[in-house]
């Protein structure tokens, strides 16, 4: 057994438990740890420009790979830094660890230099966190962070550590633990038959049946289940801002989104089903609209979850399921098999007839533009086609992100990343270098606006260090556009704080600052051709510089305090 | 509607601020709180008393019980169940107040544990209602000092709530 001090043992427990890749950043609290890494070659760590990119890239390591993304920072401004990434991670239930440094256990409550109460500032965005209080602690701790952080419903753990916690001259014996008990803590994983059978039951005797799927289909890969079950059946589809994916794009079945800026099919397919799946989803307000009674009204609603908690929080479920989503969905697809009833052919026929109407309204028909100005949604369609729909594709968040998930057709789960519940701008560009990292030979795609992008640009410096070649693709409208398009429909066109023009950098020359390629891309002639020019360069990272209409909207767009079947189309018409 | 809830959890350092957080985050509130460690010394038994529809309970249980530390809960008031809670109180006790206080204590089935020639200390033991009966019958301008513990319970019969 190895004598090893407790900075080794956490880098040693990391390797342990599979680890290959650590983001983090410096300072006193950390040190130690920081002398552990540089004596060992087995977990890489990369040097981010500040600890919120950190969360963020190992966020996107962990959405676009299935695996928990683990971070490394410093006391005081370090852990604070990185707390807008945890709760980005925990709204959206990402597995992550997050190491933090902390001042030595006899300065702890001393106000001492960099110190604060990480475990106390970070308890509401976590699933659960540890202090570490001796030496001989920590590769037991590491074993039960992962096994939390990954398993049931996932989410972010801290684990803070003392300086003291870490001194290379204090040895202690180094074995990590095989097995892990935790009394207080046990993960559903099947659903209950007798609930299954009841869903399925009701789902067998639907006339307007209806799927909403969500990031919960994603976190279990459940795409294969879901596929499998919506095309027994023969049903119509929707995802969730954080589903898109888990159920093909491309496939006839697919509504596409649905809520706030969801298709006119899937919000009234929603509205006007008898019977409701939710799967893996949790009728989030972006979602259901505020006002929840005017919800579904005449559904039955089955709920699918692995968290009890998610279940009838905003919306009644009438048959609750609590468990994994694809264990669920291959019990249900047995059942189906082996049942003696069958799908209502002639009434889902006229179901799907209804759909095809509300379908030809095209609601996500781009406007034509007039004088060559580019529409958002024709560069994010041009990126799709030229990367052939195959690219991880970050996101950040406003009306840029809007228009990613509405015409980047995402085929396969996982390559959709982007802040759903916490909606956090800046996620996007460190979230790519993450998705970078894990997979290098792959396609990574940022489309972010220029506001957003400003909240992390300073990692293009990480992105030269170590090469990255992701492509930006700015969708500049020279505004904070989604408040922008509030002010528009709420508050008389009063751009309070929204505006900027004069004062945005040039952003092709800032990328070459950097030593990164930077396009400018005005005309939609320039469009392809330029898009394509940033494509070929394989081994750069292009920082794309679209000037799109700054006037544009993003629709569908839901009626404020209104049913699902209540929306604007564009700026003159509504449901 | 008023609920007691009875959970068993890890007698960790974090363990109750994250359930007392929890509560403040989510906007539950808490009318009493009482913790203790256990005969187990690795468990301590926290009661809270709560208040809402029934939706709002089970939502607090569920999150309560997705706390890592939660081992166990109950919801005392959901069944047959003992509910006490401790009262010290300080009363004005000069002169003819002295036997009227007395006779008080004596209905309450309270005990006076400390006197001085103007104050007593009295201890009361009951259910919430009961130790606010006492104060109202004591009247105005003779309390002093009140020290509740919370309430506290346990369910009646063969039902426990343990490992
Ligand atoms: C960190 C953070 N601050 C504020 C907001 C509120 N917000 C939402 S969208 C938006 C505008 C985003 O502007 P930009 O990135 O240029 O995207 P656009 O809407 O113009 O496409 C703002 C300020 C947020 N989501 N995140
Ligand atoms: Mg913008």
């Amino acid at each position: 057994m190895d004598q090893l001090s407790g900075g080794e043992m956490l880098i040693r427990a990391l390797h342990d438990e599979g680890v290959d890749i650590v983001f983090g950043y410096p300072g006193g609290a950390v040190l130690h740890i920081y002398d552990a890494i540089f004596n060992q070659d087995k977990v890489e760590h990369i040097l981010v420009r500040h600890e919120q990119a950190a969360t963020h890239a190992a966020d996107g390591y962990a959405r676009s790979t299935g695996k928990p993304g683990v971070v490394l920072v410093t006391s005081g401004p370090g852990a604070t830094n990185a707390v807008t990434g945890i709760a980005t991670a925990y709204m959206d239930s990402i597995p992550m660890i997050v190491i933090s440094g902390q001042v030595e256990s006899r300065m702890i409550g001393t106000d001492g230099f960099q110190e604060t109460d990480m475990v106390g500032i970070s308890r509401p965005i976590v699933k659960h966190s540890f202090m570490v209080q001796e030496v001989k602690d920590i590769p037991h701790i590491i074993k039960k962070a992962f096994h939390i952080a990954t398993t049931g419903r996932p989410g972010p753990v801290v684990i803070d550590i003392p300086k003291d916690a870490t001194d290379p001259k204090q040895k202690e014996k180094y074995e990590y633990p095989k097995d892990l008990k935790l009394r207080s803590y046990a993960v559903p994983d099947k659903g209950h038959t007798g609930q299954i059978k009841k869903a399925v039951d009701a789902l067998l005797l639907a006339k307007r049946p209806m799927i909403y799927s969500g990031g919960g289909a994603i976190q279990d890969n459940a795409s294969e289940q879901l596929i499998n079950f919506t095309q027994k059946l023969g049903f119509p589809i929707t995802n969730t801002l954080m589903g898109l994916g888990a159920y093909p794009a491309s496939n006839n079945q697919f509504l596409g989104m649905l809520g706030m800026h969801g298709t006119y099919e899937a919000n009234m397919a929603m509205h006007h089903c008898d019977v409701l799946l939710c799967v893996g989803a949790r009728f989030d307000d972006r979602v259901t609209n505020s006002d929840t009674s005017k919800f579904c009204p005449d559904a039955t609603i089955l709920h699918i979850d692995i968290d009890p908690a998610s279940i009838s929080k905003t919306v009644t479920a009438d048959v609750p399921i609590v468990g994994a989503v694809a264990a669920v969905l291959e019990e249900m697809n047995d059942q189906i098999d082996k049942s003696d009833k069958e799908v209502d052919k002639q009434a889902l026929k006229v179901w799907w007839d209804q759909i095809e109407k509300w379908r030809e309204k095209d609601s996500l028909k781009v406007r034509p533009s007039d004088n060559g100005i580019i529409m958002p949604q024709e560069v994010v369609k041009a990126v799709f086609e030229i990367t052939e729909g195959d690219a991880y594709v970050s996101s950040d968040v406003g009306q840029h992100q809007m228009f990613a998930a509405q015409y980047y057709g995402f085929d396969k789960p996982r390559r959709w990343i982007n802040s759903g519940g916490l909606g956090t701008m800046g996620f996007g560009f460190p979230a790519a270098m993450g998705v970078q990292f894990a997979f290098p030979e792959a396609v990574s795609v940022c489309i972010t606006g220029e506001g957003s992008f400003l909240m992390n640009q300073q990692e293009f410096a990480t992105c030269m260090q170590y090469q990255l070649p992701i492509k930006i693709i700015c969708l500049n409208n020279q505004a904070l556009g989604m408040v922008k398009q509030w002010q528009d429909m709420q508050y008389g066109g009063r751009y309070s704080h929204s505006t900027y023009a004069e004062s945005l950098p040039d952003f092709s020359k800032l990328a070459e600052a950097y030593g990164h390629v930077g396009i400018k891309i005005e005309k939609s002639d320039e469009l392809y051709p330029k898009l394509e020019e940033a494509f070929a360069l394989k081994d750069k990272l292009v920082f794309v510089d679209v000037q799109v209409d700054p006037n544009e909207h993003v629709y569908p767009m839901a009626v404020k305090g209104g049913a699902m079947k209540d929306m604007f189309l564009s700026k003159t018409e509504r449901t | 509607m008023r609920h007691i809830i009875s959970v068993l959890m890890e007698n960790e350092p974090g363990a109750l601020s994250r359930v007392v957080g929890l509560f403040s985050q989510r906007n539950y509130n808490i009318d009493s709180l009482t913790v203790a460690p256990t005969e187990d010394q690795s468990l301590s038994r926290l009661t809270v008393t709560t208040s809402g529809d029934d939706a709002r309970i089970e939502q607090i249980t569920k999150h309560l019980n997705k706390i890592i530390d939660v081992v166990k809960l109950v919801d005392l008031t959901e069944g047959a169940h003992i509910e006490r809670e401790l009262m010290l109180i300080k009363v004005k006790a000069a002169g003819a107040q002295r036997a009227e206080v007395k006779r008080s204590v004596d209905i309450f089935r309270g005990q006076i544990v400390d006197v001085t020639s103007n104050v007593f200390t009295i201890q009361l033991t009951g259910t919430g209602d009961k130790l606010d009966a006492f104060i109202t019958a004591l009247g105005d301008n003779v309390v002093l000092e009140v020290a509740r513990s919370g309430v506290s319970g346990i369910s009646r019969g063969e039902k426990t709530l343990a490992l």
